[in-house]
This record gives C-alpha cells, sequence and structure tokens, in this order.
C-alpha cells in the first residue's frame, strides 16, 4: 500500500499543466484472451470540461467509460482520479446509464436519493437534496411517481439528476439519449449544457452520434475500433455563449461535424 | 361467463355444482357422497370438535414452520445459484431432480427418519415446497439488468446493500410467484403426506372417518383444508399483484 500512496504523492506534486482531473494511463483491455477491446490508450480529461469518447459501435467506448468508472478492470494500465489511482467505484465519479437503470419499484425521490441512501444520510436530508435536483432537472411535482409512469426523456432526467446529487466531480454519461426520442434528445442536451455550467461538472460523455459530441462536447476522443485506440482529439472551440440553433448553425459546428464524419467513414466498409 | 347475453357471476357456477351435489346426495345413490347440506351441518360441529383443534393446529402450525423454512432457504439456494456458476453447477441439477420427482413417496422414509410427531410434517413441507422456491428465484436473479447492478455498484453499495436493496427487490416477481407454487405444493405435501402416514393430525381424522363411513365429517374435513389453501394461495396472489405493476414494466 505504502508504495501506492508515495506515487500517488509524486503524481499530485507534479500536476498536468492541464489540470487533468481524470488521466487514463496505458490502458489495455482484453476479454477473455481473444477480444482485444482497448490498446493502450492515454488520456487526460481536464477539470470542468466536457470529453466525448466518440467512435463506431465495437470501438471500446462504454468499456473505456466503464474502466474509468471502476466498474471493470483493465489488463494493464491504470486510471487516476485526482492524482490517486481508481481500484473500485467511488463517491467522487457518478453514473449516468444508457437504458437509466431506475429501481422501478421506488419513486422519483427515492431513485434519486439511492446514492445518498447508500452513505446512510438521513432520510428528511437526502429527500430535501433529492427535491432541489428533481426541480433542477426540470421534473418537479413528479417525486411521487414511479418510473413506469415517466416517459424517456424524463427517466433519463431522473438519471441524471440521481447522478448529481451525490455531487460527484465526475460525471459520466454511456450514450444517455440514445433510448430518448430525437425531440426530446435536443432539449435535452441544451438542458444539459446549461446544468453543466451551472452545476460546474467535470463530464465524460460517450455517444455515437457525431452531431450530438460536437455539439455538446470541449473534446473529442476519437476511437478507432478493434481494437479501440485513439485515433485523433479534437477540440470544436465554438463559443457556447450563442443559443442553441445558433450553434447548430454555426460554421465551424458545421465543418467539425464534417471533418469528424470525415474520418470516421472509413471503418464504415 | 355470459348466458343468452347475461353477464352470470363465476359464483353462480359453483352454486350449480352444489346443487347437482345436494340432488345427487339426496337421491342416495352412492354411500360416499352424502348431501351437501349434510356436509355443512357436519362442518359446523368439525369445527367445535377438540380433536380436530388440536389435529389443525398441529398442521397449521408445521406448515407455517415449514413454509417458513423453505422460503429462506430456496430464496437462499435461489441466489447462489443464480449469483455463483460453481453453486449452480453444483445445486442445479439435485434442484430440478427434487422440483420435478415423485415426493410422496419419500414420506414414509421420513416418518422413519422424523418419527410421527411435528418434524415429519415440517420436513414433508420443507421437502415439497424449497426446489420449487429456488428454481423460480433463480429465474428472477438471472432475469436481473446487469446495468441495474453496475448502477448499485458505482453509487458504491457494499455487496449486503445491493441485494438488499437492490437485486432482493429486482427478482421479487419471481420469487413472489415461486412462493405461491411452492405454497401450494406445501398443501399437496401436507394433505397426501398425512394420508400416507395417517397416524398424525388431520391425516388420522381423515383415516378415522373413512374408516368408520363418516362421509359427512370426511368431506367437510376436505372442505375446510381447500378453503385454507385457497385463503393462503390469495394472500400471496394479493402481494404478487402489490409488485406487479413493477414487474411489467422491467425493461
Amino acid at each position: 500500500m505504502s508504495t501506492t500512496s508515495a506515487a500517488a504523492v509524486e503524481v499530485t506534486a507534479a500536476p498536468t499543466p492541464q489540470n487533468d482531473i481524470v488521466e487514463v494511463r496505458e490502458i489495455t483491455k482484453f476479454y477473455g484472451s481473444d477480444i482485444h477491446a482497448l490498446s493502450n490508450i492515454n488520456l487526460g480529461f481536464p477539470q470542468g470540461q466536457m470529453t466525448t469518447l466518440l467512435g463506431p459501435s465495437g470501438c471500446g467506448k462504454t468499456t473505456l467509460l466503464k474502466i474509468i468508472a471502476g466498474l471493470l478492470e483493465p489488463t494493464e494500465g491504470q486510471v487516476l482520479v485526482h492524482g490517486k489511482p481508481v481500484t473500485g467505484p467511488g463517491p467522487e465519479r457518478a453514473f449516468v446509464f444508457q437504458d437509466f437503470a431506475l429501481l422501478p419499484w421506488a419513486t422519483v425521490t427515492r431513485n434519486v436519493a439511492f446514492g445518498l441512501e447508500l452513505t446512510g444520510k438521513p432520510k428528511a436530508e437526502r429527500e430535501e437534496l433529492a427535491r432541489h435536483y428533481i426541480e433542477e432537472v426540470g421534473l418537479s411535482g413528479f417525486g411521487n411517481k414511479y418510473p413506469h409512469e415517466l416517459s424517456g426523456g424524463m427517466r433519463q432526467r431522473v438519471g441524471l439528476a440521481r447522478a448529481l446529487a451525490v455531487n460527484a466531480d465526475v460525471l459520466m454519461m454511456d450514450e444517455p439519449f440514445s433510448a430518448v426520442d430525437e425531440q426530446t434528445r435536443r432539449k435535452f442536451q441544451e438542458d444539459l449544457l446549461l446544468l453543466l455550467a451551472q452545476e460546474k461538472k467535470t463530464v465524460i460523455f460517450v455517444t455515437h452520434s457525431i452531431e450530438e459530441a460536437v455539439y455538446v462536447s470541449d473534446q473529442i476522443v476519437m476511437l478507432s475500433p478493434r481494437p479501440g485506440r485513439i485515433k485523433s482529439i479534437i477540440r470544436p472551440e465554438i463559443s457556447r455563449d450563442a443559443s442553441a440553433d445558433e450553434i447548430r448553425r454555426d460554421k465551424r459546428y458545421l465543418d467539425t461535424v464534417e471533418e469528424i464524419w470525415t474520418d470516421l467513414r472509413e471503418y464504415l466498409d | 361467463m355470459d348466458l343468452y347475453g347475461y353477464r352470470i357471476p363465476p359464483v353462480f357456477s359453483l352454486l350449480i355444482w352444489i346443487s347437482l351435489w345436494e340432488i345427487v346426495g339426496q337421491l342416495d345413490l352412492a354411500f360416499i357422497l352424502p348431501p351437501f347440506s349434510a356436509v355443512v351441518y357436519q362442518l359446523f360441529f368439525l369445527l367445535q370438535r377438540p380433536d380436530f383443534h388440536s389435529a389443525a393446529l398441529l398442521t397449521f402450525q408445521s406448515f407455517v414452520i415449514g413454509m417458513t423454512i423453505s422460503i429462506v432457504f430456496g430464496i437462499f439456494i435461489g441466489f447462489l445459484m443464480g449469483t455463483s456458476k460453481v453453486a449452480n453447477g453444483v445445486l442445479g441439477m439435485w434442484v430440478n431432480i427434487f422440483a420435478s420427482a415423485p415426493l410422496s413417496s419419500l414420506v414414509p422414509v421420513l416418518m422413519l427418519l422424523f418419527g410421527l410427531g411435528q418434524t415429519t410434517i415440517v420436513v414433508t413441507v420443507v421437502l415439497f415446497s424449497t426446489w420449487i422456491i429456488a428454481l423460480d428465484t433463480y429465474a428472477g436473479v438471472r432475469h436481473i439488468s446487469p446495468s441495474l447492478e453496475e448502477m448499485g455498484r458505482s453509487f458504491g453499495a457494499s455487496r449486503t446493500q445491493l441485494l438488499a436493496k437492490v437485486l432482493f427487490w429486482a427478482a421479487l416477481p419471481e420469487i413472489l410467484a415461486g412462493v405461491r407454487m411452492g405454497l401450494i405444493r406445501a398443501v399437496k405435501g401436507i394433505v397426501i403426506g398425512q394420508l400416507l402416514v395417517s397416524i398424525v393430525a388431520l391425516g388420522r381424522l381423515f383415516r378415522t372417518f373413512s374408516d368408520n363411513f363418516q362421509f359427512e365429517e370426511f368431506w367437510a374435513l376436505t372442505i375446510t383444508l381447500f378453503i385454507f389453501a385457497l385463503l393462503f394461495s390469495s394472500a400471496i396472489g394479493w402481494l404478487e399483484h402489490k409488485v406487479e405493476f413493477y414487474a411489467k414494466t422491467r425493461d
């Protein structure tokens, strides 16, 4: 143990110039002995920014996210959060699931407060916090509903509120909008950006939608498939002050989408 | 049921059968079938008999103890099989064999092993109902979406918390279905077991009544048992209904 903590001290003593809150170092992942999911991934996630992992299916983006979350163990390499090596899930990271992963037998309030319930926070306190975040994600008045009474978009808002309620520094989202219909998705993306600007979270976002990646990200990491490798890193540099519609018509936005599409095209044969 | 456009309540069919029973009974066609009214009349006497009280109490007690053991044990085995490949490999075959084997034939052996008292009845109940509860729990555990488990882990749930707050509830609809099936099997087990042994509790009453050609009492006792089984099964059915809303909405 002592060697691990010595290494951790070293890392905090020499922070990277970017001030990365999460660092991925030489991560390689094999499933079994023959499926090579990720190969030598080195990556930094700057504090307070939104980084998207983008790539075709089978490029290992969800695998990488789950390794950062501590849900999967890498075959080689390590993940550092705040300079400390990750050995499993931790309170500084919260996860938003593709299929929402809500407890169907629990109300919206209990679902949102679930992370706090696990840490043993008193009921009144955690429900107060839950109420706050339910309001934040725009679900006021739905606290006593059950997940099956909500639409897909609303369920994912519950998933987001649950992740925000534990007040983690890093928010990990695994294709959060893929099970949500297109109109709802756009509105949700806009709300998400507003909310994240206000909550000052570091976000790691997995998607296969190019438009979504360019719209929401500060940094886009493109992965190539089988085994997953970093192909390139793009920083869209789009001003976030403009309105959603302006951004979607912005030349830089459209150019970046086009550039990524050209890049990813070669994998489609 | 509809007849010529009129809605007929389900109770009506029961009434028809009862009337038929009454008519056949009154005609005195078979000595084993006394009129229904005579059976009901006997039912009131039966319910006041001290030997019925002690027999029913003994049976009921054994039933509750046996079911409690089965539920705890069955759910435990089911979870073990559902979460560990090794446990499933070791236990799976045996649980399947026991769930489908004709266990009534074992009751006389149990009597030899455990004597003629309550223990035998409890063991019979456990033997009849545990396996189906284990199998249904296993099915329920396998049915749990992996992301629900990942969710629990990612929010820092300990192993116990994961079991108590996520996995158990996620498998509850199947577990309750298993408990209801187990209950029905246990009632069968208890009746068959006691009839085979017919020295203890209700079994002895059954034997006494049929040996002495007291068929009014015999049928009254049968009806009492049916009502008991029905009540138990409806109670579990009610619980199942309470959790159905989320069983149906699971992805």
